[in-house]
């Protein structure tokens, strides 16, 4: 094939229609095993509370629950509620939706932070999304609090958490 | 090889047809205490660790992000090998062998109750040009390789029915086992077609579970160990891709592999040389044909092998005394670490009710499942 005959430019729709092609749509679904701490984490959650795993050995409040500490290479002692209140430690303003399509100018921006917990050891965060705050106006450090679901419409999900709003 | 290397840690969790009460990461933190509380190190003295798994089976792209905390090995290097346990094992063996490393832990594990979609994670792993717009269930590659086999070489169903009922015998003594069963070979001819000559009995059942390993250099591994057991020889191969244009009867992967792997180790016999062999029975069929493809039968001679014992737990030369992926269920990427666990504990003189006598010196052989040609080979000593 003479690289001069391959048109340098993407198919028009009515090009693409025409163009001799095979598509494949994979069913792919799975149903992941929560185990011991995903499983307490998500109960807690479902509860209204944020619980944290605590190593007697190095002494970190670690977020979220787990069942060993992963420097320790030791089983976790146990969990304890810290508070829904905490500090943002990073965030970034999002223009485009999950799917790469654009946001209207109207829209409100979307807001991920990382979430220093208080109670947690340093360092500890959650991901979540801050709301009822102009974009403008957030800043690394600023204090913000959860503001949960109704408890009817919990179902054992980091979104039981609405967002994360200034306090 | 140019220099042996070590296994000096072994640990797996049971195997069973599901794990509710893990999730993937417990799963193989469980695994990976006992083989780091064997090798006496903490994983800070591991220097570097690798995972074997497929993407698709754990529903995670890039799925290596995920397993630094269960292997301990948070703020370390470490690597996915996209395929079977022994293929990471080999990998582990060469890093060794570059004098770079001197201890490496190599892990898998089967969350595959997880997949609900089982069926078309094989079914992508079709050509989508050649092959997927037939719409068939993967499985028919098995039943077509079983036919062709069978035609090929005069081994027959009923064989490949002994195969299943002796799998599922020796699986009952295995404590690890999920699907260890009394069955008569008419149990096995009279269950449901799947994909003509194969038969539901035919082929395993998945399991869930994972293995983690620690290899170490030779010098480090008389150190660390008493008893380490010693990879002499590994090698994996892949035959023809494209399945209208394979030698579809042998399994060629599994033949070139075994030379390689029997050079390395400096085998020139090894129906004499070696005292039993855990290889992949995936599907019935396929215990037979890789016994002959690694020449451990001669043509059309596996079958009978097993008719007449020789395979059995009790016979000349045991095959998969654990009772394999059949008896043990079917553990996709750790298939290959399942088997070498086995190995492992006979070569340690540790498997219990179904010790082999005197073994001294075994071969694990894994193949990465339909649609593939592709397996590996390892050859293991404890002297």
């Amino acid at each position: 094939m003479k690289i001069e005959k391959v048109p340098m430019k993407g198919l028009t729709s009515e090009e693409y229609e025409k163009a001799l092609k095979i598509s494949w749509k994979p069913k792919l679904q799975y149903a992941w095993d929560n185990g011991i701490a995903i499983g307490k984490y998500l109960q807690g959650l479902k509860e209204g509370k944020l619980l944290a795993s605590c190593c007697n050995r190095c002494g970190r409040i670690m977020l979220p629950v787990r069942s060993f500490c992963e420097l320790c290479w030791r089983p976790t002692d146990g969990e304890i509620a810290v508070n829904d209140t905490g500090v943002v430690n990073t965030f970034a303003i999002c223009h485009v939706n999950w799917d790469a399509s654009r946001l209207k100018p109207d829209e409100p921006r979307h807001i991920p932070a990382v979430i220093e917990i208080d109670g947690a050891s340093k360092g500890q965060g959650i991901m979540h999304v801050l709301g009822n705050v102009d974009p403008a106006k957030v800043k690394i450090g600023m204090k913000v609090k959860a503001v949960w679901k109704p408890v009817a419409e919990r179902v054992g999900s980091i979104d039981d958490i609405r967002f994360f709003e200034p306090y | 090889m140019k220099e042996r290397v070590g296994i000096v840690g072994i640990g797996v969790t049971g195997f069973n047809s599901v794990s509710p009460s893990l999730s993937f990461k417990e799963l193989t933190y469980t695994a990976a205490v006992k083989a780091y509380g064997e090798a006496g190190l903490h994983p800070k003295q591991i220097d570097s660790f690798i995972t074997a798994s497929e993407d698709f089976m754990e529903g995670y792209s890039i799925f290596d992000e995920y397993v630094p905390d269960q292997m301990g090995a948070v703020m370390r290097p470490v690597h996915t090998v996209t395929a079977d346990f022994l293929q990471a094992l080999g990998v582990g063996c060469m890093m060794i062998n570059t004098g770079r490393f001197t201890t490496i832990a190599v892990e898998a594990h089967s969350k595959a109750s997880n997949v609900k979609t089982l069926d078309e994670v094989q079914a992508f792993a079709l050509d989508p040009v050649y092959l997927r717009p037939l719409k068939e269930n993967a499985k028919f590659v098995a039943g077509l390789e079983m036919k062709c086999f069978l035609e090929m070489t005069g081994n027959t169903e009923e064989q490949c029915a002994r195969v299943v009922v002796k799998n599922k015998k020796n699986s009952q003594k295995n404590p690890n086992a999920a699907y260890g069963a009394e069955l008569s070979v008419d149990d096995v001819l009279n269950s449901e077609p799947i994909s003509t000559p194969l038969k539901r009995l035919d082929v395993s059942e998945r399991a869930d579970g994972a293995i983690m390993v620690v290899l170490a250099s030779e010098a480090e591994a008389r150190a660390l160990c008493k008893n380490p057991i010693w990879i002499d020889g590994i090698a994996w191969f892949s035959g023809n891709g494209n399945l209208w244009s394979r030698n579809i009867a042998e399994a060629d992967y599994a033949r070139l592999a075994m030379r390689k792997a029997c050079s390395m180790a400096g085998i020139s016999d090894p129906r004499k040389e070696l005292h039993f062999a855990e290889i992949c029975d995936e599907y019935s069929y396929k215990e037979l044909q890789h016994l002959e493809a690694l020449g451990l039968a001669r043509k059309g001679e596996a079958g009978y092998l097993t008719e007449s014992g020789v395979t059995s737990l009790d016979g000349d030369f045991p095959v998969n005394p654990s009772g394999g992926s059949l008896g043990v269920g079917h553990t996709f990427e750790a298939s290959g670490g399942m088997k070498l666990y086995e190995a492992v504990l006979q070569l340690r003189n540790q498997a219990g009710a179904r010790q082999v006598k005197d073994a001294k010196r075994c071969l694990v052989q894994s193949w990465r499942g339909v649609p593939t040609a592709t397996g590996a080979v390892a050859i293991l000593s404890n002297e």
